[in-house]
């Protein structure tokens, strides 16, 4: 069982999130690997445990400090880590970051074939959910997205999603890229020793020309959108009462008053 | 003038209320061809499509389910289309983009709003749990757009004219993806979770009883929503669950009620409208983003509030 999961640093949720010049601010003070890419992680480890040999392999595509998302990996058990950094990979879209993913996941699956790429769900700074399908159309393989459970046994992939109106099971043969949603397991912590030891790991850097990908096939100017403006948006101000016996009446005036109730 | 596709949002027969407001903001962009995937509309179905904008109405008859599939037959319902618009779900964002990479065309997801501006589609998007406004322009000549719901209000024309209907050829792409069960989610009374314009939450502070959350819910016509730790807790069923990985809401009113606020729910509502609150902790995380909060148990503010909406309506 041969697993690449693909990680992304990200800003950290509780951290105050700006945009600088129309792209998201990341900086290694406040940011780490996505937290949805845990659940990935994990749904990866599982399953080379269960088969009781094979790799699991953390890719990221990103600045300088996106080397942390693939380091954090490490901790949690992965054990090869690889970052594909160039300066023409900034500003991509959707498209050119899943053109650059799936360029590094050919040149792994040319080493040696893998079973399965699984992603998280969403990235928790963008939310669009979109790089898995990208990257499965990119590669031409099949894609199994939000998988809450996954199984696999006799080269096919099988998972289970909670769509609002159905709950679905979809087959596909390997390899295929999966996506896993946050109900797909519990991410196990790291410990002293993997946390260590990963601080030491050898992180595989490559770069376009070691892909083979053009690098004007990326980055901003083959982006198909630009962000015009980015403005915080003006804060709530809240008007909190403590309830002493009439909270329910002002409440109800307060929805009332505003054609709400 | 643009030529504008619109894919329709169902639930069985019939037209999703975001669909009538993907119309509402299609027919500002220009001419609307409305896509029906899957079976035939009824003649209410289309009349209603026509009386929200849309001119004809486009059908590919053949069922599908996976993504590869729908999204070829999207595509070959929109092969004229300079801009596509659809309602932002999960099913419809993987859709989009397989077409887009079939087609060059630009895409934003989760946007609040679109206009033609200059001959380009411009979006808006709120991010980073609705604290920041984003304007982003699709540059290529193709657009689509997935519109997050009660974004547009829904305004139907006075001078509609019935539309044409038109059966697309169309023959379902063999996919690697097979699915194999289809179990149906028992829909809810009332409107779904997605798409209400009011929404009412209950989270730990329930303590497992939903009774009053949906007497609120019923009384402002909503649907109820519920916190992580609540559907953890098997109180209720996951389709309930509000927040970033569970259903994104963005109605004119939210209520949470014994809910604190951890940033993966707000990340999921707080685009909403209005937000009003009741806690027992004053420092719950939620008053920090509410309208209105109320420090107090929900067993004791909402009976009181109930009754004074309903004397306020007699």
């Amino acid at each position: 069982m041969r697993v690449l999961v693909t990680v992304k640093f990200t800003p950290d949720l509780q951290s105050h999130r700006t945009f600088t010049d129309g792209a998201v601010t990341r900086t290694a003070d406040d940011g780490s690997m996505n937290e949805l890419d845990e659940n990935a992680v994990e749904a990866a480890l599982q399953l080379v445990e269960a088969a009781g040999q094979g790799e699991v392999i953390a890719l990221t595509v990103g600045g300088p400090d996106a080397v942390a998302a693939v380091r954090k990996a490490l901790q949690l058990g992965v054990g090869r880590g690889i970052h594909v950094s160039d300066a023409a990979i900034a500003g991509s879209d959707v498209f050119g970051t899943a053109r650059v993913v799936a360029a590094a996941v050919r040149r792994i699956h040319e080493e040696e074939p893998l079973d399965l790429v699984i992603t998280g769900m969403a990235a928790l700074d963008g939310l669009t959910s979109m790089l898995p399908t990208a990257l499965a159309v990119e590669l031409d393989w099949a894609q199994l997205t939000l998988a809450s459970a996954l199984t696999v046994a006799d080269g096919v992939a099988t998972v289970e999603r909670h769509l609002p109106d159905a709950h679905e099971t979809l087959q596909a043969p390997l390899p295929a890229v999966v996506s896993v949603t946050d109900e797909a397991n519990k991410p196990r912590y790291p410990n002293f020793k993997m946390i260590m030891a990963a601080r030491t790991a050898v992180i595989e850097e490559w770069s376009l020309a070691d892909l083979g990908v053009d690098p004007a096939s990326v980055g901003t100017a083959a982006s198909r959108t630009a962000v015009l403006t980015a403005e915080p948006r003006p804060a709530r101000t809240p008007q909190i009462v403590t309830d002493t016996g009439e909270g329910g009446r002002l409440l109800a005036d307060f929805l009332i008053e505003r054609g709400l109730a | 003038m643009t030529r504008v596709a619109v894919l329709v949002e169902r639930h069985g027969e019939a037209v999703a209320a975001p669909t009538l407001e993907t119309l509402t903001l299609a027919r500002s962009l220009g001419d609307v061809a409305a896509v029906w995937l899957g079976g035939e509309p009824s003649s209410a179905a289309v009349a209603q499509l026509g009386a929200h904008g849309a001119a004809e109405v486009r059908v590919v008859e053949p069922q599908v389910r996976a993504a590869a599939a729908a999204a070829a037959a999207l595509g070959a319902a929109t092969a004229d289309a300079d801009v596509l618009l659809v309602t932002s779900t999960f099913v419809n964002k993987e859709i989009v983009t397989r077409l887009a990479l079939a087609t060059g065309a630009g895409v934003v997801v989760d946007a609040a709003g679109a206009a033609l501006v200059d001959g380009h589609v411009e979006t808006e998007q709120t991010v980073f749990a609705a604290t920041w406004n984003v304007r982003t322009r699709i540059t290529t000549e193709r657009a689509i757009v997935a519109l997050r719901p009660n974004t547009t209000q829904a305004v139907a024309m006075p001078d509609a004219v019935v539309p044409s209907v038109v059966t697309v050829a169309f023959e379902p792409p063999t996919t690697r993806e097979a699915v194999v069960a289809v179990e149906a989610v028992e829909a809810s009374d009332g409107v779904p979770l997605a798409e209400a314009s009011v929404v009412v939450s209950g989270g730990r502070g329930t303590g497992g009883d939903y009774a009053l959350i949906h007497e609120l819910a019923e009384l402002l016509g909503g649907a109820v929503g519920a916190s992580r730790d609540a559907t953890d807790e098997g109180w209720i069923s996951h389709e309930h669950m509000v927040g970033q990985t569970g259903t994104t809401v963005t109605p004119r009113l939210y209520v949470a009620a014994g809910i604190s606020g951890a940033v993966h729910h707000r990340g999921g509502m707080q685009a909403s409208g209005t937000i009003v609150a009741v806690n027992l902790d004053p420092d719950a995380p939620i008053f920090e983003i509410s309208d209105f909060g109320v420090v107090g148990s929900l067993f004791d503010v909402l009976p009181q509030a109930i009754a004074r909406m309903r004397e306020a309506r007699a």
